[in-house]
């Protein structure tokens, strides 16, 4: 290597220690040179390059310089006439700890003792993704095997120690670390900067407010639908635009399904289980979105639920799967209204009233005739509310010949479809396209389930 | 050999004996829980008179709401206070 002259110059001139990695006579066999034959040294002080310069003042890293510099290293050693014979400036090599084909190997070794969950030995006749399924892990698609190397991978996603406890996962009241987020974020698919969305919608899911348990228990084919805002969709590439509730985004597509595989698998909540689900959604699998902030006429969806266009969020709403709502034709903001109303009156059931609330994706083509007609998001909230005033006559019990219905002595009454609220609108989907969505809730309030958002830290 | 993390909370399934099977019910005390559905009580109005027609004492109880689990004190005392406990569900 080209700085071999140097050490052996340095050695000579001042208190030094070489470190060398895969040769143990390099630069030389002498007492100054330490051989890092299992790269733990190179490892814990996170050598990236070679060369690397550390100032090491009792036992601790006071400064480092990488690469090679004569002026550099002339100014960081106090040692003058360091390599006049060579190039100034050289910017080193990669350090073999951090090779791509030692690295995992070397995490697993190095820091695989902070994991703390059960190791499972499969066997060697096993297929890995096969034993996933004997062992009950999936919700019936297949999972990434969490190996100790890409379960570290995974907690490199989030600065949380891996033993803080994110919550207590329902219907078995389990306490929930960190590391086990993280080891059914692996199984999800997901990348290691997914994490700390996976791990707030953990924490937001098994509060009381949101009530995991009972969404899970009921009958009704409902689940947590994540809404994701902020910065945070564009640094780990969600979707917003195209296809945004459907297949082919990994973040989309891994984020809820995480959560689900931690109420499966921490919580033991299981389809004929604890979940009684008459007949389910494919919505349960995992359903996770971002709103497309930029192209919205309206303020945000995370600002219209108290918090800062600034801070990343995630909302977990209790819904069941998303329900198209077709508009060709309407020209102006109150025709679409109109129809929206018209459209909404069905969900769940038209004789249902104020018991569940809805989410509204809005398509950026029907955003656009509120945008032309200047109307914000109470303007139209207020306008959609004054339309879903329903005639109690027409919806309770008996009449028109059907026993569902509301109680009999609502009738009489004007009844709002929504409770207060109730309406939440996000905007999102392609340029292209006439088509919005609803996606029904269930019992909201005290006796069900509360929308709840929280900030998402790393 | 592949090693992987168990995914689980590692709960190893306690292995909890239920009380032995009355012979009779006469004499001794059931609980009836109403979860809070619609028409449970009509429910269990019937199962109180079938189980008093056994010679039953009948306690109700009933779950603030039926989407959560039922609260820590009310477990407790139907425990302390019943023989035996039927749970209802009604749609």
């Amino acid at each position: 290597m080209l700085v071999a002259p140097v050490l052996a110059d340095m050695a000579e001139r001042a208190d030094i220690t070489v470190v060398t990695q895969d040769d143990p006579a390099f630069p030389r066999a002498a007492h100054w040179v330490v051989h890092d034959d299992d790269l733990a040294m190179s490892w814990h002080n996170r050598i990236e390059t070679v060369p690397t310069l550390l100032r090491v003042d009792n036992g601790s890293e006071a400064d480092r310089i990488v690469g090679w510099s004569r002026k550099g290293w002339e100014e960081f050693s106090g040692l003058d006439d360091l390599g006049n014979d060579l190039p100034d400036f050289r910017p080193g090599c990669g350090s073999l700890s951090v090779d791509p084909n030692l690295s995992d190997e070397l995490a697993v070794r190095f820091s695989g003792s902070k994991l703390k969950s059960r190791r499972l030995e499969l066997a060697s006749l096993e297929d890995d993704m096969e034993a996933m399924f004997d062992r009950g892990f999936t919700d019936g698609m297949p999972v990434v095997p969490p190996t100790e190397a890409r379960v570290l991978r995974m907690l490199e996603g989030t600065s949380r120690a891996p033993d803080e406890i994110v919550a207590v996962v329902p219907p078995d009241l389990v306490e929930c670390s960190v590391e086990k987020v993280a080891v059914n974020a692996v199984m999800a698919g997901c990348r290691p900067e997914y994490l700390p969305v996976v791990l707030t919608a953990v924490s937001a899911a098994c509060t009381d407010e949101f009530n995991m348990h009972g969404l899970l228990a009921t009958t009704m084919p409902v689940g947590p639908i994540l809404i994701v805002n902020g910065p945070i969709r564009a640094q780990i590439g969600m979707n917003s635009g195209t296809n945004l509730l459907g297949q082919g985004n990994r973040a989309n597509a891994t984020i809820g399904r995480a959560l689900q595989l931690v109420i499966r698998n921490v919580g033991g909540g299981r389809p004929g289980g604890v979940d009684r689900a008459t007949q389910g959604s494919p919505s349960k699998i995992g359903l996770c979105f971002a709103e497309d902030e930029e192209g919205s006429a309206f303020d945000t969806f995370a600002e219209s639920r108290g918090f800062d266009r600034s801070a990343s969020t995630v909302t977990l709403f209790p819904g069941e799967g998303p329900r198209l709502m077709f508009d060709q034709k309407s020209r102006s903001a109150e025709s679409l209204t109109r129809h929206f109303a018209e459209m909404l009156r069905v969900n769940v059931s038209p004789r249902i009233v104020m018991q569940m609330e809805t989410v509204i994706v809005m398509s950026p083509e029907h955003m656009a005739r509120y945008r032309d007609a200047g109307w914000d998001r109470a303007r139209f909230l207020a306008e959609l509310e004054a339309l879903l005033m329903i005639d109690g006559d027409d919806i309770v019990a008996g009449a028109d010949g059907i026993e569902e219905g509301m109680p009999t002595f609502l009738a009489g009454h004007q009844l709002p479809k929504f409770p207060p609220g109730g309406i939440h609108v996000v905007h999102g989907g392609s340029r292209a396209g006439l088509f919005s969505t609803t996606i029904a809730g269930w019992v909201t309030g005290a006796t069900g389930s509360v929308t709840v958002t929280k900030e998402i830290t790393r | 050999m592949t090693v992987v993390l168990d995914p689980t909370a590692e709960l190893r399934p306690e292995k909890r004996e239920r009380v032995a099977r009355p012979e009779s019910l006469n004499g001794l005390t059931v609980g009836l829980l109403d979860i809070s559905k619609p028409r449970g009580d009509i429910f269990l109005d019937r199962v109180e008179e079938k189980l008093t027609g056994l010679g039953a004492e009948v306690k109700r109880y009933k779950k603030p709401t039926f989407t959560k689990p039922a609260p820590v004190d009310l477990r407790h005392e139907i425990a302390v206070s019943c023989d035996a406990v039927i749970e209802a569900l009604a749609d």
